[in-house]
């Protein structure tokens, strides 16, 4: 399955992608993305009917904060976050 | 055995000298001297360019798992760093950026030949050329320059380690923080479609490792993995470094084995007198009421129920009568403060979470019929703002400051009910 990945570093809060994908994607109290099924937001599973919309997104997003991943979840949790 | 950390040839140790040691297998391995160090722990094994095999094989065997917090398995990061059709590097973090830790200065302190040796290791194993040590300035920097120079003169690294210094900041430790860091850039955390071991160090596949998981290495690489599994859970084999903190004394670093109950590493930590509650895994841990808490393993397993995790280790012992409420309303202020300021979600959010619990915390020093009562929704609102934050940032800055909020909502349930009152359920009512 396709993952809509977002940066967040760069992303603020335009709400193309929600306009573009609001079957994913809803806005927070200050306009950021929030995924409609309530989970974290870094990488969002796209079902195969909605990829062509997530593309739009990603294109229509001014920050250029989107990025569509093939196969694969890309949390960075995967491979450790050692912080301390 | 306990002892203060003291070191032979007059190192300036400076605020280390007040954090009380128990060692282990690790911080007995401490040797001032390179020659001290190789007479006691032994030769550098694995050094016939045969690349990730036999060493990769031990470290899986032994199921050595990451330090610095996030317990991810050692050989798969190395076995990922070595896939990659360019030259890797390995960078061995001990920027311990934790402001309540103090275990990686202290073993980079006493055992830096042990932290160095695993990341020679390390960086032969993946066919490294280059590789980092990231330590922030300090005492245990200054006996990890001189170690290196030591190993300089005698030949015996065959990758070049290069010091790199980390800023005194609370997420520049994260993994992609210190890429950011070595090359130069603010120490600030990336944005991950790819991670570091794929693309990491100037788009090179990169092993950032944590020093203590890399002097872990060091033994095992030595010893064996059946040696390592001699304690511990067989699921969370062998010894971690902790750092337990009380009011009224200085950091105690102590090594256990995964799985002993939390009351006994208290214990060995020389904590005597009761305990109100438990911050176990730092700022971005989880609060544990002192029953059922201290006797709980401390192991993910054991601890995943409760939404804690060892983490690296931190542990901050609050004492029966302090107020759970305004300590994590203080940890929280601190971690907005530190805030890397780049994702809208935490830098809003957290803010915003940081005044209304102190406005919680508070609200336990009016007087019950005082003007000012906070909202009686406000641990909702804490809760769904909460919602907002985490999982929605770069790092995982927001997920553990959010964590340490909703353990503290449980576990202080009494005193938020109090609170909101006008009264404050811990003894003195701060």
């Amino acid at each position: 399955m396709n993952v809509l990945h977002i940066d967040w570093t760069a992303c603020a809060g335009h709400g193309q992608c929600a306009e573009l994908l609001p079957e994913l994607i809803g806005r927070d109290d200050l306009g950021y993305p929030l995924a409609r099924d309530g989970g974290p937001t870094r990488d969002l599973a796209v079902p195969a009917g909605l990829t062509p919309h997530a593309q739009r997104a990603v294109t229509g997003c001014p920050r250029l904060a989107l990025r569509l991943v093939e196969g694969r979840p890309t949390d960075g949790s995967a491979a450790g976050q050692g912080r301390r | 055995m306990t002892g203060t950390l003291a070191h032979t040839d007059g190192a300036p140790l400076g605020s280390l000298a007040s954090v009380r040691v128990v060692p282990g297998r690790l911080l007995s391995a401490a040797a001032a001297d390179l020659a001290t160090h190789l007479t006691r722990s032994g030769p550098l094994p694995y050094r016939e360019g045969t690349g990730t095999g036999p060493l990769l094989a031990e470290v899986e065997a032994a199921g050595l798992t990451g330090r610095g917090g996030a317990a991810f398995p050692t050989w798969r990061k190395l076995l990922a760093a070595a896939g990659g059709g360019q030259r890797p590097v390995a960078i061995a973090n001990a920027a311990e950026s934790e402001p309540a830790s103090a275990k990686d200065a202290t073993l980079l302190a006493s055992a830096p030949h042990l932290v160095l040796d695993g990341l020679q290791l390390a960086a032969e194993a993946i066919n490294a050329r280059e590789a980092y040590l990231y330590a922030k300035e300090g005492p245990a920097l200054i006996l990890a320059r001189r170690a290196l120079a030591e190993r300089r003169v005698l030949g015996l690294d065959r990758v070049r380690v290069r010091v790199a210094v980390a800023p005194n900041r609370f997420v520049a430790g994260e993994e992609t923080a210190v890429l950011n860091g070595i090359e130069g850039r603010d120490a600030l955390p990336r944005d991950k479609v790819r991670l570091p071991v794929e693309s990491g160090l100037h788009g090179r596949p990169t092993l950032v490792h944590n020093a203590e998981t890399l002097a872990h290495l060091a033994l095992i690489a030595r010893r064996g993995a059946r040696w390592f599994r001699e304690v511990g859970t067989a699921r969370e084999p062998g010894t971690f470094l902790a750092t337990v903190n009380q009011p009224g004394s200085g950091p105690v670093v102590v090594e256990a084995p995964y799985g002993i109950p939390l009351g006994e590493l208290l214990s060995l930590a020389g904590v005597a007198g009761p305990v109100g509650a438990v911050l176990l895994g730092g700022y971005h841990g989880g609060w544990l009421p002192a029953e059922p808490g201290l006797r709980l393993p401390v192991s993910r397993a054991a601890l995943a129920p409760w939404d804690a995790t060892p983490g690296a280790g931190v542990v901050l012992v609050l004492p029966p009568g302090a107020c759970g409420l305004d300590a994590a309303a203080r940890i929280l202020g601190y971690l907005a403060e530190q805030s890397a300021r780049q994702c809208g979600p935490c830098l809003s959010g957290l803010p915003r979470l940081a005044q209304l619990t102190g406005e919680l915390a508070t609200a336990g020093r009016l007087a019950p019929a005082g003007t000012g009562r906070p909202d009686p929704r406000l641990p909702g609102e804490l809760t769904r703002l909460s919602g907002l934050v985490s999982g929605r940032g770069a790092c995982h800055h927001p997920d553990g400051s959010v964590r340490m909020l909703r353990t503290a909502l449980r576990t202080f349930d009494a005193d938020v009910a109090a609170h909101l009152a006008g009264r404050c359920a811990a003894g003195a009512g701060q």
